[in-house]
């Protein structure tokens, strides 16, 4: 799915600090997550999960620190998926997958695959208001499936998904490291097979 | 390049499927002016003295109106943090968003504009002008405005921001424009400050994304 070369790619965090306002919500944060690796983020709401994988994303900056991808200079690129699905109300499902496959410069027949990969091939004329809170996470998975990219960065991935959407993500997540991907998620529950897990309630500054 | 076009194609389609999206700042358009002979009075020079500036500056607020929903909906829906976060420059996002909601909303101000002006007793053979003239002003209008609408993005009611700080980007092209439209009422040269306002036009063409790219940055952090 990664492609072949992204095999030796590392992603390197040093010595991460991020504040919220005045308060410090972790410092010192330093991994390493490797091709084929997944990491779980774990924590009390409020531990900083989420601004962690925003920072990770290039979407908030750190307050010191820094990230790296380390490899061969065309396996760059991540996928973030936040809290929000990033839907539009008024545009049809298929329409929003078609809009991503365009958008990464992909052929329509792509962005199809994705939506029954996802199972919501016969939702695709379902303007997004039309949606459950369910089948906009999944209309969300379908960018991951579009556009090959070597970083998963989720951000409680499973939220608002019944018990067959969880495997599904479970499934991406397993072939997605088989291919070599690396998946950074944060996660309440069940986490995913053979991941290792930083818990960021262990990092807070003891202030 | 893909994503930009892709943009642009997204946000064309939901700006004309989503209920019209120029209605209002068209309705509020022909509004201003039409009221104003009921201000001014119906004495046709008064009109006639009135009528560039009345439409200039119906133009100048209509093309405001739109401002507030241009990068908010897609901060509050996580689609900023998609495109952000794509490694597709943030640049060319809000080229591609200020210049769909243009053509949206921009070029039907400018078609409706000469008959607000026949209405303002301006000379009819003026009108092709008028409607060129106005094309161009909300050109510069929507990409002045979008830097405001960037730095407004992630506050609630962020309109009365989005005024003071696009209004006094707007006044050159304003000044530019009206006096475009006194020339022709007057029979003077309208060539030189039509291509002045066309020059305001491409400035903000050139200059805005990046100030909207950079707001929008902030507000997504």
């Amino acid at each position: 799915m990664v492609g072949a070369g992204a095999s030796s790619l590392v992603l390197e965090v040093r010595n991460l600090a991020a504040a919220r306002g005045l308060r410090l919500l972790f410092e010192g944060v330093s991994f390493e997550v490797a091709s084929g690796e997944s990491l779980e983020l774990r924590g009390p709401n409020g531990s900083g999960k989420s601004t962690l994988l925003r920072i990770l994303a290039g979407l908030t900056r750190p307050q010191a620190g820094t990230v790296k991808l380390v490899g061969p200079e065309d396996a760059n690129g991540l996928h973030y998926l936040g809290h929000l699905d990033a839907v539009k109300p008024a545009e049809t499902a298929g329409e929003q997958a078609q809009f991503w496959a365009r958008y990464f410069g992909r052929e329509p027949a792509v962005a199809k695959a994705a939506m029954k990969r996802v199972g919501l091939a016969s939702r695709g004329a379902v303007p997004g208001r039309g949606l459950s809170a369910g089948q906009k996470r999944r209309l969300a998975l379908t960018r991951l499936l579009i556009e090959p990219r070597p970083l998963w960065l989720l951000d409680e991935p499973t939220a608002a998904l019944d018990s067959e959407g969880r495997d599904l993500v479970a499934q991406l997540v397993a072939e997605h490291r088989a291919s070599g991907g690396m998946v950074i998620a944060a996660v309440h529950g069940d986490g995913f097979a053979s991941s290792r897990v930083l818990d960021l309630s262990t990092l807070k500054a003891k202030a | 390049m893909s994503g930009s076009f892709a943009v642009f194609a997204r946000e064309l389609k939901l700006a004309w499927s989503g209920g019209g999206g120029a209605a209002l700042p068209v309705g509020f358009f022909a509004a201003a002016a039409s009221m104003t002979p009921f201000a001014v009075g119906s004495d046709t020079i008064a009109l006639q003295t009135a009528g560039p500036g009345v439409i200039w500056i119906a133009l100048a607020l209509s093309s405001l109106l739109p401002m507030e929903r241009l990068f908010q909906a897609d901060l509050e829906d996580g689609t900023l943090d998609a495109y952000a976060s794509s490694g597709v420059g943030m640049e060319g996002i809000a080229l591609a968003k200020t210049l769909a909601h243009w053509i949206a909303t921009g070029i039907p101000l400018a078609l409706v504009s000469p008959i607000l002006w026949i209405m303002l007793q301006g000379a009819p053979e003026a009108s092709g002008l008028v409607a060129g003239a106005a094309l161009v002003g909300s050109l510069a209008f929507f990409f002045f405005g979008s830097i405001g609408a960037a730095l407004a993005a992630g506050m609630r009611r962020g309109g009365l921001l989005i005024a003071l700080v696009t209004l006094p980007l707007y006044v050159p092209t304003m000044i530019f424009g009206a006096a475009t439209l006194d020339a022709a009422a007057s029979g003077g040269d309208w060539l030189g400050p039509l291509m002045l306002t066309g020059s305001a036009a491409l400035f903000g063409i050139a200059t805005s994304p990046f100030g909207a790219a950079m707001a929008l940055r902030t507000a997504i952090d």
